[in-house]
């Protein structure tokens, strides 16, 4: 925590600078004092209080009760050449008013506190526009996977409930998730991040170029290139561009493909695959059904109807939807030609 | 490098080879047997590949004992380890190889599958070719098939030629019990709860090509290595098949008004939640 001489650092920049903290973006007070952000995050902390004022370095309203001895440390502090009352100090004198075991809890409160407002605050547009810039600067390391260039890689939770799981690394070139490479990552609490980020950050910003590896500087998609044919708010060509034909791995012995027929044949090169003509995955085309590619998906519309006609209402009532009479004849169309097993299918498909 | 040094005149230990798979950085090497490496016949076509070909194999054999400058020292030692990198890769796909490598891999010697959902399956080291100076090593995940870069800059400095490109597909052709269980569980990115459209436009394609591998592969009396019939919709860690599926739309398509109808599960998922471990 020793800070070299200067400006104070406040609980937020230092929590940032904290080894295993380089992840985190530096929420700024406005967003922090900004009470609806903080919604439903009184429940979720001890001491909220406590917490949100360590945070904002603020004193504590109750210190009236402050002995003298305190007073004079005070001035010691002032007297030291530093300017006037910095921030530390308020941490050191708040640390005297309060039971040791008082402030650990404030302590680890604070830092839960916080690790949740970021989790709102990296998806809003001060914060994401934040964390690209250290997106930029290569902070959040690449992907290990070999056929994925070394492109940037985005902090991710996999639950935005605290304490289930630590934090990982979404590429966008593989769309698959990592676990961070140094091990000071592995206490770093997942739902700081969660689950919206990584996806949010690539709406967001569309224009940067995800084959590009981490080891270069950030680039920009070219202009007017054919690949840049829109699929639902993402550029084709930034659709998991590590993987497709050429970056699936074929296994070979002395140069001859293992065959899928050896039990120890590949099993998930689908995985790593994706369609040679990404308008394939245009929802819009393949509504039009002008597509014929997608193997094993062709009652997808229609199992989506079915499941929109029997099941849950949904709020939005520009869905379309099936003829009730419709979708049952489906169902029985689809009980005479196929398995349990692809019936599951379809639901399960429907259901990404 | 003085240990060997002075005490190379013991006939017993081996002692370049202890120093050489113990040093830093040289993790992903097993010790290869003396016998192997006194047989010539393992060593064909090397002498052309290796310079000081004999000086090297003195070395690694600890029977070197020419009195020579420092540079000369310095290059039959980097010839030395050359060599014993190559003789390596021949060695590892012999049994008692396999076995020192599978060894190893059981300790996860090798370093583990970054991949969240391989659950931190070890990993064997790889080559990209067999020709040595082509490219360096690389780690091989047997659970999700694919390959990795290893994470320490000194291991990623290594000639994948000195494990080959074929033995970390032949040992599990050896030991077929190695063959992990094979998981689709896997990553779908959301935002608020939605789906990303094209992300999940493109899992849904890639699931419609793991159906069809399976039904081919039952056709054929197969063995497709997942759990039982797992369900095609494994995903990130099953939270979606509870109560957000009320929601379960991509915001893409929100945003863009395609309303096509975008579904809510209704059969199978409650095995799906059992397939999972
Ligand atoms: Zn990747
Ligand atoms: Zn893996």
């Amino acid at each position: 925590m020793s800070t070299s001489s200067g400006s104070p650092e406040s609980w937020i920049s230092s929590f940032c600078s904290l080894l295993g903290h380089e992840y985190f973006a530096e929420v700024s007070e406005e967003f922090i004092e900004d009470d609806f952000n903080l919604t439903g995050l009184q429940t979720q902390v001890p001491m909220y209080k406590e917490a949100l004022e360590m945070i904002l370095d603020v004193e504590p309203e109750d210190d009236d009760d402050d002995d003298d001895e305190e007073e004079e440390e005070d001035e010691d502090v002032s007297g030291d050449g530093r300017d006037g009352t910095t921030h530390r100090a308020h941490g050191e004198r708040r640390a005297h008013s309060r039971m040791a075991s008082d402030l650990s809890v404030i302590e680890s409160s604070a830092e839960m506190l916080y690790g949740l407002i970021h989790q709102r605050f990296i998806c809003s547009r001060a914060g994401i526009q934040q964390m690209s810039e250290k997106y930029e600067l290569g902070h959040f390391g690449i992907c290990p996977r070999m056929n994925c260039n070394q492109t940037r890689a985005l902090p991710v939770g996999l639950s935005d409930i605290p304490g289930e799981d630590t934090v990982k690394l979404f590429c966008p070139s593989c769309l698959d998730v990592y676990v961070p490479p140094n091990s000071r990552f592995q206490t770093v609490d997942g739902a700081f991040f969660g689950r919206t980020f990584g996806a949010l950050f690539l709406l967001t910003f569309p224009e940067y170029d995800l084959s590009k590896s981490g080891g270069d500087s950030v680039q920009n998609l070219p202009r007017n290139t054919d690949d840049k044919a829109l699929i639902n708010g993402i550029y084709a060509c930034n659709v998991a561009p590590g993987l497709g034909p050429g970056k699936i791995y074929e296994p070979r012995i002395y140069g001859f493909r293992v065959s899928e027929i050896a039990r120890s044949g590949p099993r998930m090169q689908w995985l790593r695959n994706k369609p040679a003509d990404m308008a394939v995955l245009n929802e819009a085309v393949r509504f039009a059904g002008e597509v014929e590619e997608n193997v094993g998906t062709d009652n997808d519309d229609e199992s989506m109807n079915l499941n929109n006609t029997t099941g849950r209402e949904t709020t939005n009532t520009s869905r379309r939807r099936a003829p009730a009479i419709n979708a049952r004849l489906r169902q029985q169309r689809q009980n005479q030609n196929a398995s349990p097993m692809t019936l599951d299918t379809n639901g399960a498909e429907s259901e990404l | 490098m003085d240990d060997f040094v002075s005490e190379s005149d013991s006939d017993y230990a081996s002692y370049w080879r202890d120093w050489f798979i113990s040093s830093r950085g040289n993790e992903y090497f097993c010790e290869i047997d003396e016998d192997y490496l006194t047989d010539r016949f393992n060593l064909t076509g090397l002498n052309t590949e290796v310079q000081y070909y004999q000086y090297a194999l003195d070395l690694v054999t600890d029977v070197f004992d020419l009195d020579c400058d420092d540079d000369m020292r310095e290059s039959i030692e980097k010839s030395a380890r050359h060599l014993y990198g190559l003789v390596h890769a021949r060695y590892i796909v012999t049994t008692r190889g396999l076995a020192k490598m599978l060894d190893k891999y059981k300790k996860a010697d090798f370093g583990k599958c970054p991949r969240v959902h391989c659950n931190s399956h070890p990993l064997l080291p790889m080559g990209l070719a067999d020709m040595p100076g082509s490219r360096p090593v690389k780690l091989y995940c047997g659970r999700c098939e694919d390959i990795y870069n290893p994470k320490s800059s000194r291991h990623a400095a290594i000639d994948g030629a000195y494990f080959g490109a074929s033995f970390h597909n032949i040992i599990f052709q050896v030991y077929p019990a190695l063959i992990p269980t094979k998981s689709a569980e896997r990553y779908v990115p959301r935002v608020y709860g939605f789906k990303m459209h094209a992300a999940a436009a493109l899992v849904r394609w890639q699931n419609g090509h793991f159906d069809e591998m399976r039904r081919r592969l039952r056709k054929m009396d197969v063995d497709h290595g997942f759990k039982k019939d797992e369900p095609l919709f494994i995903d990130d860690r099953g939270d979606d098949l509870d109560l957000d599926d009320e929601e379960d739309d991509d915001i893409a398509a929100e945003m863009e008004r395609f309303e096509a109808g975008r579904g809510i599960v209704i059969g199978g998922s409650g095995e799906a939640v059992d397939a999972r471990e």
